[in-house]
């Protein structure tokens, strides 16, 4: 039975394995795992602002009955706000049992990237959101960045600026 | 819950079901010592018990407790199948305790994702002594008295409860009676060949006469009256009548399905009949215990037991469809419609649908108290025996229904106040005696509903609180700071819930650490309740905890402060104004305050705390909400109340943490989320300001 189970999920993963949702944020165009994305949301709905948190948290949402909180990813990797418009959209992803919505400019699409074309971020500390980047994805002449999202929800980027300093 | 979750469903089960078991198995013994016998119903049932956590321990290779259980069932066996006269009860009572503890411990070890380590043979031998030391007992007396011995083995022929499981569909009850041909001689063993051939197919047989072998008249008997079988088989009419027909001599048989009831009037007319033939004294007394066992099984409620996850996912779910239910009502889109008759009366009719389903999925929420007061049964039973006081519970109104939530959080707190009262209040048989009072104590334990709260009473006929000792400790510990003169009875009561308060010279096993009272109220505020302390010295004490009806739905007051939603608690309000201008006070700080009759209260705004831009900057402009709790008074400043509002209140997402001043989050009608104030932090934070 488990193993039945097992070989389930595992073909669930294979399916959803080298395929990455892209989106803009600013200029870039930036991927994140499939496997993490529970639903997109278009358009923005009313966000309940919430004091006391960090600036790109923007508040929290009501999702079909369960209250997830929303960031800004433009905030996120501190670049300057932008106005939300009909492009907008809310990624929902789910890490750890943890739903938290990104707005980002816009979705472009699904794709498929091969193990061989992701090559590390250069090693250099150069761009202040290179914490967040887990691989570079090459498609063809263009190139995607790839999230990594578990860095994207930690709240320890307090403690990884004083390392970068 | 997630560990829970994560764990073998197999484990899981076995946690299970075994508390379940272990649970009603204490409460069979602790109902019954006090009868000081056990009836032949609550042996089957200790055997069954002790049976199946025996199969289920040692499938999941748990020898410790497999073991354990075996010898219980053993020592039951023995009882079951021999009644020796000479058993201290207490004894056994103890024995099985002892047991329950065990296995139960055990169980909270696997729970705990360790490893069930305990050994169990200390009980196991302890157990074999006993059933040794019964057995040559009851040896002895049945040299003496051989004829007392046979009823016992009379009473091994009846084949019923050993699996009193309740009938499911395909299975029937039937009764058949049967006469053999006349002159066929030998009608009992006849018959007792046919019970024999039916044992095969069915289950739960049983039949009268029920002595066919040992007693010869049973041969008149049949012939007379017939022999009448009752069973259970999951067979059909045909199979059952091809079965019997081809037994030899039968000369006519009648053979009909039973309804439930009738089929226990039916055992117990058996029973009856028999008992009568043999001891016509005892007859009636048992045959009404009977009668009170079949009937309590019968009306047994069916349970299944849901995951508290999906509980809330349905309240959650059901939540939703209230608000897509405004959204659909008030579409902005029919506004443009003229005719709109037939469509109000199908959305009223949808409303009250949905409300009906609300309220539903609430009371699924409700577990009455009963479980939690029954456990206490055993607190005070271990404790008087170990204290040597004489204390009976008294339970009233343990049906009070509470949330899941709160209950849990109430195990604790009641088992505190209990063991006190016991340990404390209740003086010993003698001082009691010499006091002119009943010797058995009394420990009342009682719960009711009063508007949305429930009340949690536990009461004592002890000797009450001394007041001049709790004042003199409280000061010796530097808990009391007012002068003596200014206190009333109740806060100096109240002084024994802070933490390390204990008037208790020695420290018992019991009680007297001191932390008791300060867990109780701890746990009880936790659940957004209340401590009361009443006390008559030489008549007892009073605690009175006051608890809400459930923390998943509040009654909340809607605010805005600039753009933003805020709910406030109702229960916190206590009233709202619009401020004179005249009124409002400034100190050098530029702390504001607001005098209301006399009394001046410091003013926190909302829209400064939460850094809402878009607010009304003057006092006199918006609303000023005075809020209190236990700990003070304040003003809140908003823009504007916007009505009641009953809540189902949501924990903030951990990405989110715990923010200054807010509590939780819900969602409003039109499905937008929105917080809810925090009053009790809000106080705190004004007063260090």
């Amino acid at each position: 039975m488990s193993e039945i189970l097992d070989e389930a999920v595992l073909q669930e993963e294979d399916t959803q394995k080298g395929k990455f949702l892209t989106f803009l944020v600013g200029k870039e165009e930036y991927g994140i795992e499939i496997k993490y994305v529970t639903e997109i949301i278009g358009g923005i709905q009313a966000i309940t602002e919430i004091p006391d948190v960090p600036e790109y948290v923007k508040g929290i949402i009501n999702l079909r009955g369960k209250i997830i909180p929303v960031m800004d990813v433009n905030l996120r990797f501190n670049k300057e706000a932008r106005d939300y418009n009909d492009r907008t959209c809310i990624i929902v992803i789910d890490i750890d049992e943890l739903s938290v919505g990104l707005i980002v400019d816009n979705v472009a699409e699904v794709i498929s990237i091969a193990d061989a074309d992701i090559v590390p971020p250069p090693d250099v500390r150069s761009g202040f959101h290179n914490r967040y980047i887990k691989g570079i994805g090459k498609i063809g002449s263009e190139v995607k960045l790839i999230l990594d999202c578990q860095r994207l929800l930690s709240t320890e980027e307090l403690e990884n600026l004083d390392y970068i300093n | 819950m997630d560990k829970s979750l994560s764990k073998e469903p197999m484990l899981e089960m076995f946690i299970f079901e075994n508390l379940q078991l272990l649970e009603q198995l204490e409460q069979t013994i602790l109902a019954h010592e006090k009868e000081r016998c056990l009836e032949n119903a609550v042996i089957n049932e200790i055997f069954r018990i002790m049976h199946t956590i025996k199969g289920s321990a040692a499938m999941m290779m748990y020898d410790s407790i497999s073991s354990l259980a075996h010898a219980i069932e053993d020592l039951f066996f023995y009882i079951r199948e021999f009644h020796p006269d000479e058993m201290d009860y207490s004894k056994i009572c103890d024995i099985v305790l002892d047991g329950i503890d065990f296995i139960k411990n055990e169980i909270g070890k696997l729970e705990e994702d360790q490893e069930a380590d305990g050994d169990s043979s200390p009980f196991v031998e302890n157990i074999e002594q006993y059933l040794l030391l019964i057995k040559e007992a009851s040896a002895n007396s049945n040299l003496i008295n051989e004829a007392a011995a046979r009823p016992a083995g009379l009473q091994k022929k009846f084949y019923i409860s050993t699996s009193k499981s309740p009938p499911t569909e395909n299975i029937k009850r039937y009764h058949a009676l049967i006469y053999f041909t006349p002159g066929c001689e030998m009608e009992n063993i006849r018959a007792f060949n046919l019970v024999h051939k039916l044992k095969d197919q069915a289950d739960q047989i049983d039949y009268l006469p029920a002595d066919i072998i040992e007693n010869n008249d049973s041969v008149e008997f049949i012939r007379e009256n017939g022999f009448a079988v009752i069973f259970t088989t999951h067979l059909q009419q045909e199979a059952i009548n091809e079965l019997f027909m081809k037994e030899a001599f039968i000369d006519s048989l009648d053979l009909r399905v039973m309804e439930d009831e009738e089929w226990e009037i039916e055992q117990l007319r058996a029973r009856n009949q028999i008992i009568l033939e043999e001891e016509p004294s005892v007859s009636n007394n048992e045959v009404r215990e009977i009668g009170a066992n079949l009937h309590s099984g019968s009306t047994r409620q069916s349970l299944i037991s849901v995951n508290v996850d999906k509980l809330d996912r349905l309240m959650d779910m059901v939540g939703e469809l209230v608000i897509s239910e405004t959204m659909v009502a008030f579409n902005p889109d029919l506004m443009t419609a003229t005719k709109l008759e037939n469509f109000h009366k199908a959305t009223r009719q949808h409303r009250k649908i949905i409300n009906e389903m609300q309220d539903l999925v609430m009371s699924i929420r409700m577990v009455p108290l009963s479980m939690t007061f029954r456990k206490m049964n055993r607190v005070v039973r271990d404790m008087s025996k170990k204290l040597k006081k004489n204390v009976e519970m008294v339970i009233i109104g343990e049906e009070t229904e509470v949330d899941k939530n709160i209950i849990e959080h109430l195990s604790d707190p009641i088992m505190h106040l209990i063991r006190n009262a016991i340990d404390h209040g209740i003086e010993s048989p003698e001082k009691r005696a010499s006091l002119g009072k009943s010797p058995a104590a009394r420990v009342y334990l009682e719960a009711k509903n009063e508007g949305g709260d429930v009340y949690i009473i536990i009461r004592d006929d002890g000797a009450g609180l001394n007041k001049d000792k709790i004042l003199e400790r409280a000061r010796a510990r530097g808990l009391m700071q007012k002068p003596d003169s200014n206190l009333s009875d109740g806060e100096i009561y109240s002084t024994i819930l802070l933490p390390g308060f204990s008037t208790c010279e020695e420290i018992s096993e019991f009680s007297g650490r001191g932390v008791g009272m300060d867990v109780v109220h701890k746990n009880i505020e936790e659940v957004g309740g209340a401590v009361l302390v009443d006390s008559t010295p030489g008549q007892g004490t009073t605690i009175t905890m006051k608890i809400p009806l459930t923390l998943a739905i509040i009654n909340g007051m809607r605010v805005k402060v600039g753009n933003s939603i805020y709910i406030l608690p109702i229960t916190s309000i206590k009233e709202s104004f619009k401020a004179k201008p005249d009124n409002i006070i400034v100190d050098p700080d530029g702390n504001e305050m607001l005098m209301v009759r006399g009394e001046c209260y410091p003013v926190l705004r909302l829209h400064q705390k939460f850094r809402i831009e878009s607010a009304l900057k003057e006092i006199a402009e918006g609303i000023i909400v005075i809020v209190q709790n236990d700990s003070g008074s304040i003003c809140l400043l908003v823009d504007a109340l916007l009505g009641e509002q009953q809540v189902v209140v949501k924990a903030l997402p951990k990405f989110i943490g715990k923010i200054a001043g807010i509590s939780a989050c819900t969602l409003l009608a039109d499905g937008r989320a929105c917080l809810i104030i925090d009053v009790a932090n809000l106080i705190i934070l004004a007063k260090v300001k």
